[in-house]
């Protein structure tokens, strides 16, 4: 530091980011430059730029996508013709599947109300704040827990023999487990990975990885009164 | 001496009549490009400024505002459609029909209608999912995750609605066994099934009501809440970057030792760095 100026200049000069700033900062003064401000871009026009490149790339591609493939339309309604199977829009397919299997008080009412009920709680529970890996700490009593939740979730799926959702809940569990029993200081990147993640990953992880799987077998995999088909034989 | 069309532009922008119009003048200081934000009743939602680290595509991978070029989309075709379109039994088929063979464009118009609100669907759940992820929904910002969670449900019910207005077979189906779910709902269930649908079965009521639903009431509906959406972004201190992130909040447990503090509102994200 022995330098015999007394004062540092700095530059900033990029203009798209920020306009030119001459700073001078003395060193007697010493200026308490609050640390860790962030880079930060003008919003006009660097970011409203940005997004609206974003939205037409989405939007040559939907276009695109439009000329290429027609809407479907079938013929005119008919309330005395019954199609089989009668599907919901594709987005309603997973919880169709949880009709076959359960009353519709309980796959068309009660589970989609959790499911809301349960999306609008996630920021007002501190176990979703949490970042700590599921199994650091209180490791025998959670290991305990863990297992009386995955084996009461797994026989009642196995009890209305809901195999849809048993399968990805066994592979949850089977992930879950490797996660438990890895170290955060682990050589292997994905085992450290594992070991840090928190409870609401895993239930998060386990609705998505269900939502994806009963929606994609109720929109290929269901025929004719619900049956199972695979996507190539056709209806 | 020939102006450059930039040189016009920056003109236009200086004469009374543009800054009666946008208030913000010429210039291109720090000072003009915010106030183009600031000064304007739709952008003045956003933030003047952004932090760079939350631009890149990895961060959101852009996916509100993917979401949003969607809904624009849908406002953009979903209104010329409406002038081809008669809400009624059996006009309806016959206007959707025409749609495809007679008007001109009309088929692309559906077709960029119908993918785009498939894509708005999509595009909702993974923004939902990759707020998720990156933990954004933490404090403050708690209340416009619900915002959010709300505007998951218009969405699967503009897309809901409209899916009945072809009045195909694939509709009618559809949107019978839909509602019939709701005859479920315990003590009420039929109730809300005849309110859904003007009748006890779909029919000409119930594709009268999906289509005052579709093209005013849940539009509107959804515009009021992405306002509040956008403008809560602003107001809960920008878009979500910081320091109480997952990993940063691992890392300080592990320096201090102990349990991971959570980021309050009385202590600002920048604060707690």
């Amino acid at each position: 530091m022995a330098d015999s100026k007394d004062f540092i200049a700095g530059v900033d000069s990029n203009a798209k980011k920020a306009p030119r700033r001459i700073v001078f900062i003395t060193r007697r003064t010493s200026a308490q430059v609050k640390a860790e401000t962030e880079d930060e871009i003008q919003t006009f026009p660097e970011v409203l730029f940005r997004a609206a490149v974003a939205i037409e790339v989405l939007a040559v591609l939907l276009v695109w996508i439009s000329l290429v493939f027609n809407a479907p339309l079938e013929g005119l309604a008919d309330p005395s013709h019954t199609p089989n199977p009668a599907k919901a829009p594709w987005y309603f397919l997973g919880l169709q599947e949880l009709l076959h299997y359960f009353p519709p008080v309980v796959a068309g009412v009660l589970a989609p109300s959790l499911v809301v009920i349960a999306l609008i709680v996630i920021p007002y529970f501190r176990v979703n704040i949490e970042a700590e890996g599921l199994f650091l700490r209180d490791r025998q009593q959670r290991l305990r827990i863990f297992y009386l939740v995955a084996s009461v979730l797994s026989l009642f799926l196995l009890a209305f023999k809901v195999y849809a959702a048993l399968i990805p809940t066994l592979i949850m569990v089977g992930i879950m487990l490797l996660a438990a029993y890895s170290s955060p200081q682990s050589p292997s990147v994905f085992r450290r990975y594992l070991a840090n993640r928190p409870l609401s990953y895993w239930v998060m992880t386990w609705f998505l990885f269900e939502l994806v799987v009963l929606t994609a077998i109720g929109t290929f995999f269901r025929g004719p009164g619900w049956s199972w088909i695979w996507p190539w034989q056709g209806s | 001496m020939a102006k450059t069309v930039n040189q016009r532009f920056e003109a236009l922008r200086g004469t009374h009549v543009w800054r009666s119009i946008f208030r913000s003048g010429i210039g291109s200081s720090t000072l003009k490009r915010a106030l183009a934000i600031q000064q304007n009743v739709f952008l003045h939602l956003f933030y003047t400024k952004v932090r760079t680290r939350i631009l890149g595509f990895s961060a959101t991978w852009y996916l509100g505002a993917l979401t949003f070029g969607t809904f624009l989309l849908l406002v953009a075709t979903g209104i010329p459609l409406m002038l081809y379109y008669h809400p009624s039994v059996p006009q309806a088929y016959a206007d959707t029909k025409d749609l495809q063979f007679v008007v001109s464009s009309g088929l692309f118009l559906r077709n960029l209608h119908r993918w785009s609100a498939h894509a708005m669907v999509f595009l909702v759940f993974a923004h939902m999912f990759k707020v998720f992820y990156r933990g954004a929904y933490r404090t403050p910002r708690e209340f416009n995750w619900v915002i959010g969670v709300i505007l998951l449900l218009i969405t699967l019910l503009l897309s809901y609605t409209g899916y009945l207005l072809p009045w195909d077979q694939l509709a009618y189906w559809a949107i019978t066994v839909g509602s019939n779910i709701a005859s479920a709902v315990p003590l009420f269930g039929n109730k809300i099934h005849f309110l859904l649908l003007g009748g006890n079965a779909v029919n000409a009521n119930a594709l009268l009501r999906f289509y005052v639903l579709h093209c005013m009431i849940l539009p509107l509906t959804a515009i009021f809440f992405l306002a509040i959406h956008f403008w809560r972004i602003r107001k809960d201190g920008g878009l979500y970057t910081h320091s109480s992130e997952p990993a940063v909040l691992r890392t300080q447990a592990a320096n201090a030792g102990g349990n991971p503090g959570i980021p309050t509102s009385a202590a600002t994200p920048k604060e707690a760095q």
